[in-house]
C-alpha cells in the first residue's frame, strides 16, 4: 500500500503541500518562459505565449512567434508575429487576445489565432509609446490601461466599446511609478500608483494622494502591488519587506506581514480557492515562493454560469459537445441549441474555401427556422469576413425584414434596405433608410427611388410638409404632379405672404399648374380667386373696412351692409352670382339691417326665385310679424299652410289645408291648435277629415 | 325601456388595469427626472391625461407648474422642464425654440421630452437639426388605450384618420399593433380574428409579427375575449356621415363629447355656470338612455323625474330636470330636420331634389361643415356626383365659404369622399353582375334598376345585398327596435355593423365575396381562426371591434343592440370617437 502522504511536504507548523503535474504542456521551449510574454485567460481559459517579443535587440531574422495553448496544454494556434513590437498581452473576458504594441495599436485575436480587428489607443500613446499596459475586467467588459513614455495614463473601460480616457497628470512625476494597478470602485476604473513613499489614486477627473490605513512606518518605496480578481482586495509589498493587505477601497487593513526579504518580488498575486474563506497572497521571487494569508469572513466568488461554460465550448468549436450539454440540461432552445447553432453558422461563414451558395444552404439546412436564431447576425459575420454576397443570401432567410435593414445599410444596399424596411411595416426604420438614401444618392436618384415606393414617399412628404417645404415642391415637380403643385402654391399663397401681389403671383403659378394638370375647374376657380383678391384690395382702399380673404358671398354681403348696393350689384354681375344665391344673400342682409322698406322693394323687383316663404321666415326671425304677414299672402300654395302657421294665423291655415284636402297639412295645422282659442279650428279640421273619409 | 343586459350576457374584462398601467408608467417617467419640474402638456393630451393621473398625483411626483404646449414663450422659471407631447414636428420646433432661447440667455436647464404614445425618428431628427438633441432626453409613454367606458377603449388619436386615409401616412399602424399586442398580453390571445380594409390588414400583420417575436408571452394563456373584428373607416363612410339620432350620438353631434365628457354651457344647464358631465355607464340614468332613439328620451325622463329624483346623485352630473330641459329645448325640432337631411340621400330618391336642397343649404351659408357632409353623402351613395352637379356645387361652395376650400375638395377627392362620376365608364364584369342582381331583385321596377346601373352605385348594390334599408311596413316603433336600423330612425342599418353581424354569424367571410368585392376589399378581408380549447363559451360571446379611423356612437349603440339580441357583448376599440363633423373637419383646409 502506498503511503498517501509520501509526496506531501510540511509548510510551516500546521500545513502541508504537495506538487504534482496536472498537465504536461505541449510547448517546446528553447528559451525560458521568462523570455516570453505570457498571458493566461481567466477561468482556466487559454494561455498565450509570445516568444522573442523584443526582437529589436535580437537578430532581425528571428521573428517573434505567437502561440496559443489550451489550459491543458494543447496547442491551439501558432503564428509568426509580423506586426510591431508588443509590450503586453492579455485576454478579454470574451477570450479574445489583446496584443498591445509599443505604438498603442492593439491587435485582437480569437483563441484559434484568427485575427479579429485592431484599434488604436490614440495619438498621445502613439507619440509617447507604451511603457506598460494592463488588461482588467469589469462588469462592463474588459478594459485596458496604458502607461505612456510621458508617464501619463490612458484608459478604456471597455475595449468592446472603445472610449479613450486620458487620465490627469500626476504632479511631479518624473519617472515611471515603482508599481501601479487598476482598481474598480463604484463602477468606475481608477489607477493606483506608487511614487516613492507616496500613493496616488487617479480617476478621470483628478489625481489624489492616498494613504493606507495602519501602514507600518519606515516605508520609502512600494515595490509591488496586487489587486484581487474581484477588485475587493489589495496587497502592497514595500522596500522594508513588509506586506500590507486590505480592502481596495483603502479604508480597511486586513492583515500585515513582515517577511524580511527586501528584494523586489518578481510577482505577487491574490489566490484563494472557490468558496474558501481563506484569502492569501502569493509572492514569488527568483527561487522562493511565499503564501501570506488570513482567514476572515467569507468571500463570494462569481461562478462560471452554464451560459459562460457553453460560450467557452463554442469558442473552442466544440459545437456537438455544447449541443449535447444543452440537450442534457434541457435548456430552452433560445438559450441553448439555437444559440450554439448560430455560433456554428458564424464559424461556417468564415470557411472561405466553400462557395457562398453552399455555405448559405448548409446553414439554412441546419438552422431552418429554429427560434432564436438571428440570420442577420450570421450575415453580419459573413459581411465582416468580406463576404457581401453570402451576407445578402443569408439575409434572405431572416424572417423579420426589419432585422435585415441595418446590415443592408452597412453594406450600402440601401435600396434593398428600403424595400425591407417597408416590408417590416416599421415607419421609423423606413425613415432611417430614407435619410441614408438622401445622403447617399443624388437628388434625382433619391426622388426616383421614392417614386417607386409609395409608402416611403408619403412618409417623406409628410416630413417635408412640416420641415422642408422646398423639397416637397421638388418632389411634386419631379413627378409632374401638377395637381399637387397647384395645391402647394395655393397653400403658399395663404402662408405668411402679406402683399397682395405676392399672393396673386402664387395663385397664378397655381392656376398654371392646374391647367397643366388638366384641372380646368381648379384653374378657373383660382383665377376667380385672383380677381376677387385684387378687387377686395381695391375695395379696402376705396371704402375702408375689411374685405381681403372674405368669400365672394361675404364680400357682397359686406357691401350691402355697408350701404354700397351698387357695388354689390356690380360684383354679383362680374362674378356671375346665381340669382338664387343673390336673393338669399340680399334677403338676409336687408333683414339684418332691418331695412324693411328696401326688402319690400326688393321682393317686388321681380318674381322671387326662392319663393316667399323665406321672406316670412326671416321676418319672423327678426320678430316682425307685421312684415311677415305681407309676404305670407304671396307664398305659393304648396307652402301656404306653413307660412300661415308661421305668422300664427291658424284659422286661415286650416282653411287652406281643408281646401287642399291634404292630410299631412291638416295634421300639421292640428298640431298647432293650442288651448281654447283654436278649439273651433280644431273641430273644423276634424269635421273635414271625417267628411274626407266618408268619400 | 332602456334595454337591460340579458342575464346570460358575458362579463366584461376589467379594463381599469390599462389605466393603472399607464399611470404607473407615467409616474416612473416623471421620477426619472428627480426633483421639482414644470410639466408642459400638449392640449390634445390634457383630457386623456386627466383620466389617468390628476393634478394631485402629478404634484405628488414633484410636478410644480403645469403649462400648455403652445407657441408663446414659456414663462417657467423652473430648473427642470418636462414636455408631454404627441410626436409631432411642430412640437419639436416649439421645444427647440425654447431650449435655444435658454441657451441664448446663457441658461442651463434639464429638459425631458416624453412622447406619447411613441417617438418617431423624424421628431428626433428635427431636434437634431435644430441643434438641441444633445440637450434634451427623450422618453416614451406607451399610453395608447384609454378606457372611456366599461366597453369602450379609445386611442385618442383623432389625427389617425387624416394621416392615414388622406395622407397615406402609415406611422400609426405600429401604434395600433402595439396596442393590440398589449391587449393580448393582458387579456389572452384572440381565438377568432376577422378584418376588412387595407390599414386593418397591415396592422393585423404587424401585430401578428409582434406576437411571434415575443412568442411565449401569451402562449398558454386562457383567452378572455373570443373574437376580434378589425375594420377600416373607409369601408363605411356612409354611416359616419349620417347625422345621429340615438341619444349619445346626438349629444356628440350637438355638443362634442370630448374624452368621455361633455361641457354644457349655461344656456343648457339653465343656471349661471357651465357643467362638465362625465358620460359613462356609471351614470345610471344616462346609461339607460344613451342608446335610445332620442324621440323616446323625453318621455322616459319625465317618468324618471317623478320616480327617481330623490335618489339621483346630483353631484354626478345633470339632474333629471336639467336633462329634461335639455332634451326638450335643445333637441326638439331636430327630428324632422334629421330625417330630411340623411334619409332621402340614403334611399336614393330624388337626386335632383337632394342636389337643390344642398345647393340651398350652401347658398344660405347654413354651415360649411354640414354642407360638405351632405355633398359627400350624396357623392358616396351615388358613387360620385354627375360632372355638372360636381362642378356647380363646388362653385357654389367656394363662393359661400371661401376659395381656400379648393384644397378641401382636392382632399375629399383623394380620400374618395367627394368624387365625380367618370363619364363613359364601362361596367366591369362584377358591376354588370351586380346590376343584374339589382334588376332581378327589383323586378317590375326596371327604370329604377336601370338608373342605378348607369350610376354604378356600389353603395346601392351593397345596400340591396345587405338589406341596409329595411322595407318600412307602417310606422317603425322606435321604442321597441326590431333591428339595428333604429339608430337611424328605422331607415338604415349601419353598413359597418351589418358587416360585423354577417361575418360573426358565418364565423367567416364565406358567402360575402360579392359584398367584399363591391367594397373594393377583395384582397383585404380575412379570417384567422386558431383552434383554442381553452376558450370558454362565455369568452366566445365577447367580441372586440376595432375601428381604425374612428367610430361613431350610433355604431356603438347599434352593436350594443345586436349584442343584446344575440347574447353577445361587444367591446369597442377605436382610434378616436368620430362623427360626421369631425370627419369633415379632418378633410377641411383652413387658412393658416
Amino acid at each position: 500500500m502506498d503511503c498517501y502522504t509520501a509526496n506531501w511536504n510540511p509548510l510551516g507548523d500546521s500545513a502541508f503541500y504537495r506538487k504534482y503535474e496536472l498537465y504536461s504542456m505541449d510547448w517546446d521551449l528553447k528559451e525560458e518562459l521568462r523570455d516570453c510574454l505570457v498571458a493566461a485567460a481567466p477561468y482556466g481559459g487559454p494561455i498565450a505565449l509570445l516568444r522573442n517579443p523584443w526582437r529589436k535587440e535580437k537578430a532581425t531574422s528571428i521573428r517573434p512567434v505567437l502561440e496559443i495553448y489550451s489550459a491543458s496544454g494543447l496547442p491551439l494556434a501558432s503564428l509568426l508575429w509580423k506586426s510591431g513590437p508588443v509590450v503586453s498581452l492579455g485576454w478579454s473576458a470574451e477570450e479574445e487576445l489583446l496584443c498591445v504594441q509599443e505604438d498603442g495599436v492593439v491587435l485582437v485575436y480569437g483563441l484559434h489565432g484568427d485575427f479579429r480587428r485592431h484599434f488604436s489607443m490614440g495619438n498621445e500613446v502613439l507619440q509617447n509609446r507604451v511603457l506598460d499596459a494592463r488588461i482588467f475586467h469589469t462588469e462592463f467588459g474588459s478594459g485596458l490601461a496604458i502607461l505612456t513614455g510621458a508617464h501619463r495614463f490612458t484608459l478604456s473601460a471597455n475595449v468592446g466599446d472603445l472610449k479613450l480616457r486620458r487620465m490627469p497628470e500626476v504632479p511631479g512625476l518624473q519617472s515611471a511609478p515603482s508599481c501601479w494597478t487598476t482598481l474598480c470602485q463604484d463602477r468606475v476604473a481608477h489607477i493606483l500608483l506608487a511614487v516613492g513613499p507616496d500613493l496616488y489614486l487617479l480617476d478621470h477627473a483628478a489625481c489624489s494622494a492616498v494613504t493606507l490605513p495602519g501602514l507600518a512606518p519606515g516605508v520609502s518605496s512600494f515595490l509591488q502591488m496586487a489587486v484581487s480578481f474581484t477588485y475587493r482586495h489589495l496587497a502592497l509589498f514595500t522596500d522594508t519587506g513588509y506586506i500590507w493587505m486590505g480592502t481596495s477601497s483603502l479604508k480597511e487593513k486586513l492583515c500585515e506581514f513582515n517577511c524580511n526579504i527586501r528584494a523586489p518580488p518578481k510577482q505577487m498575486v491574490w489566490c484563494s480557492r472557490p468558496r474558501s474563506k481563506e484569502r492569501a497572497v502569493v509572492v514569488a521571487w527568483e527561487r522562493r515562493l511565499m503564501v501570506v494569508g488570513d482567514a476572515p469572513e467569507s468571500i463570494q466568488y462569481k461562478q462560471l454560469t452554464i451560459q459562460v461554460l457553453l460560450d467557452r465550448l463554442v469558442l473552442r468549436r466544440l459545437y456537438p459537445l455544447a449541443i449535447q450539454i444543452c440537450e442534457y440540461l434541457r435548456l430552452p432552445e433560445v438559450q441553448g441549441v439555437s444559440r450554439i447553432l448560430a455560433h456554428w453558422a458564424c464559424y461556417k461563414v468564415q470557411q472561405k474555401d466553400v462557395s457562398d451558395e453552399d455555405v448559405a444552404r448548409a446553414i439554412n439546412q441546419k438552422l431552418g427556422d429554429t427560434p432564436g436564431v438571428s440570420y442577420s447576425d450570421i450575415a453580419a459575420r459573413a459581411y465582416g469576413c468580406g463576404r457581401t454576397e453570402l451576407a445578402i443570401k443569408l439575409l434572405e432567410y431572416e424572417p423579420r425584414s426589419g432585422e435585415q435593414v441595418p446590415l443592408l445599410l452597412k453594406m450600402k444596399r440601401s435600396k434593398l434596405a428600403l424595400s425591407k424596411a417597408i416590408e417590416s411595416g416599421d415607419t421609423d426604420l423606413v425613415f432611417t433608410v430614407l435619410l441614408h438614401l438622401k445622403n447617399e444618392l443624388n437628388r434625382g436618384d433619391f426622388f426616383m427611388t421614392l417614386r417607386n415606393q409609395p409608402m416611403a414617399l408619403s412618409l417623406y412628404r409628410q416630413f417635408c410638409k412640416h420641415q422642408e417645404l422646398e423639397t416637397l415642391k421638388d418632389l411634386y415637380n419631379q413627378d409632374d404632379n401638377h395637381q399637387e403643385l397647384g395645391s402647394f402654391h395655393i397653400r403658399a399663397s395663404y402662408a405668411a405672404e402679406e402683399r397682395i401681389e405676392g399672393r396673386v403671383a402664387a395663385l397664378q403659378t397655381a392656376a398654371d399648374a392646374f391647367y397643366k394638370a388638366k384641372n380646368e375647374f381648379a384653374a378657373k376657380a383660382t383665377e376667380d380667386q385672383m380677381r376677387l383678391l385684387r378687387l377686395q384690395r381695391r375695395l379696402e382702399d376705396e371704402l375702408g373696412g375689411h374685405f381681403v380673404d372674405l368669400s365672394l358671398h361675404d364680400t357682397v354681403t359686406t357691401l350691402i351692409l355697408g350701404g354700397h348696393s351698387k357695388r354689390a350689384e356690380q360684383l354679383a354681375r362680374d362674378f356671375r352670382i346665381p340669382d338664387k344665391r343673390l336673393w338669399w344673400l340680399k334677403l338676409t342682409a336687408l333683414a339684418d339691417l332691418e331695412d324693411w322698406e328696401e326688402l319690400e322693394k326688393f321682393s317686388k323687383s321681380k318674381k322671387s326665385p326662392i319663393g316667399y316663404l323665406p321672406f316670412v321666415e326671416i321676418c319672423m326671425k327678426q320678430h316682425n310679424k307685421y312684415e311677415a304677414k305681407k309676404y305670407a299672402s304671396r307664398v305659393g300654395p304648396e307652402q301656404k299652410v306653413k307660412a300661415l302657421l308661421l305668422v300664427g294665423d291658424v284659422a286661415q291655415a286650416a282653411d287652406v289645408a281643408i281646401e287642399h284636402r291634404n292630410e299631412a297639412e291638416l295634421s300639421l295645422v292640428l298640431s298647432h291648435c293650442t288651448g281654447a282659442t283654436d278649439g273651433a279650428t280644431a273641430d273644423k279640421i276634424q269635421r273635414a277629415r271625417a267628411q274626407a273619409q266618408k268619400k | 325601456m332602456a334595454f337591460p343586459h340579458r342575464p346570460d350576457a358575458p362579463e366584461l374584462p376589467d379594463f381599469s388595469m390599462l389605466k393603472r398601467l399607464a399611470r404607473d408608467q407615467l409616474i416612473y417617467l416623471l421620477e426619472q427626472l428627480p426633483g421639482k419640474k414644470d410639466l408642459f402638456i400638449e392640449a390634445d393630451l390634457m383630457s386623456p391625461l386627466d383620466r389617468i393621473a390628476n393634478v394631485s398625483i402629478l404634484k405628488q411626483h414633484e410636478v410644480d407648474k403645469l403649462y400648455k404646449v403652445e407657441s408663446k414663450p414659456a414663462l417657467s422659471s423652473n430648473e427642470q422642464l418636462c414636455f408631454l407631447v404627441r410626436p409631432r414636428i411642430k412640437n419639436m420646433r416649439y421645444i427647440a425654440s425654447l431650449v435655444n432661447a435658454d441657451k441664448m440667455a446663457g441658461r442651463t436647464r434639464k429638459y425631458k421630452v416624453i412622447f406619447c404614445p411613441q417617438k418617431f425618428h423624424a421628431c428626433e431628427m428635427v431636434l437634431e437639426e435644430e441643434g438641441v438633441y444633445g440637450d434634451v432626453s427623450c422618453d416614451e409613454w406607451a399610453f395608447s388605450l384609454l378606457p372611456l367606458d366599461v366597453d369602450l377603449l379609445s386611442m385618442e388619436l383623432p389625427e389617425f384618420f387624416r394621416d392615414y386615409f388622406l395622407e397615406g401616412d402609415q406611422r400609426w399602424i405600429n401604434t395600433v399593433a402595439q396596442a393590440l399586442h398589449l391587449l393580448s398580453t393582458l387579456y389572452g390571445p384572440f381565438p377568432n380574428c376577422y378584418g376588412i380594409g387595407r390599414c386593418t390588414k397591415m396592422s393585423y400583420e404587424l401585430w401578428r409579427r409582434l406576437e411571434e417575436e415575443e412568442d411565449g408571452e401569451t402562449k398558454g394563456r386562457r383567452p378572455e375575449i373570443g373574437h376580434i373584428f378589425l375594420l377600416d373607416r373607409d369601408v363605411d363612410f356612409v354611416t359616419a356621415l349620417c347625422s345621429q339620432v340615438v341619444y349619445e350620438g346626438l349629444v356628440d353631434d350637438t355638443f362634442r363629447i370630448k374624452c368621455g365628457s361633455v361641457d354644457f354651457g349655461p344656456e343648457v344647464t339653465s343656471s349661471d355656470r357651465s357643467l362638465k358631465v362625465l358620460l359613462n355607464a356609471e351614470d345610471k340614468v344616462f346609461n339607460e338612455i344613451r342608446n335610445e332613439h332620442f324621440s323616446n328620451v323625453f318621455g322616459f325622463l319625465s317618468q324618471k323625474a317623478r320616480n327617481l329624483q330623490a335618489q339621483y346623485d346630483r353631484r354626478r352630473g345633470m339632474d333629471i330636470k336639467q336633462m329634461k330641459n335639455f332634451v326638450s329645448q335643445e333637441l326638439k325640432g331636430l327630428k324632422q330636420e334629421h330625417r330630411l337631411l340623411s334619409v332621402p340621400l340614403l334611399e336614393g330618391f330624388n337626386i335632383r331634389e337632394s342636389t337643390s336642397y344642398i345647393e340651398e343649404h350652401i347658398d344660405r351659408q347654413v354651415s360649411p361643415i354640414e354642407s360638405l357632409r351632405l355633398m359627400c353623402l350624396l357623392s358616396i351613395t351615388e358613387n360620385g356626383l354627375i360632372p355638372k352637379d360636381y362642378r356647380s356645387l363646388k362653385t357654389q361652395y367656394l363662393q359661400s365659404y371661401g376659395p381656400e376650400h379648393l384644397l378641401t375638395f382636392s382632399n375629399l377627392r383623394r380620400a374618395g369622399l367627394l368624387t365625380e362620376q367618370a363619364p363613359g365608364d364601362t361596367l366591369t364584369a362584377v358591376e354588370s353582375k351586380v346590376s343584374k342582381l339589382v334588376t332581378d331583385k327589383a323586378a317590375g321596377k326596371i327604370t329604377d334598376a336601370f338608373s342605378s346601373l348607369a350610376k354604378r352605385s356600389n353603395f346601392r348594390a351593397i345596400s340591396k345585398k345587405l338589406n341596409l334599408i329595411p322595407r318600412v311596413d307602417g310606422e317603425y316603433d322606435l321604442k321597441v327596435p326590431r333591428d339595428m336600423a333604429y339608430v337611424f330612425s328605422g331607415a338604415y342599418v349601419p353598413l359597418s355593423c351589418r358587416i360585423i353581424e354577417q361575418v360573426l354569424e358565418r364565423r367567416s367571410w364565406q358567402g360575402l365575396d360579392e359584398v367584399v368585392r363591391l367594397l373594393n376589399c377583395s384582397e383585404l378581408a380575412f379570417t384567422d381562426t386558431t383552434k383554442e380549447d381553452k376558450a370558454s363559451s362565455e369568452c366566445l360571446r365577447l367580441i372586440l371591434v376595432v375601428f381604425l379611423g374612428g367610430c361613431t356612437f350610433s355604431e356603438i349603440s347599434a352593436l350594443r343592440f345586436l349584442g343584446r339580441e344575440k347574447g353577445y357583448r361587444f367591446i369597442f376599440l377605436t382610434t378616436a370617437i368620430t362623427n360626421s363633423a369631425r370627419l369633415m373637419e379632418a378633410m377641411s383646409e383652413v387658412k393658416a
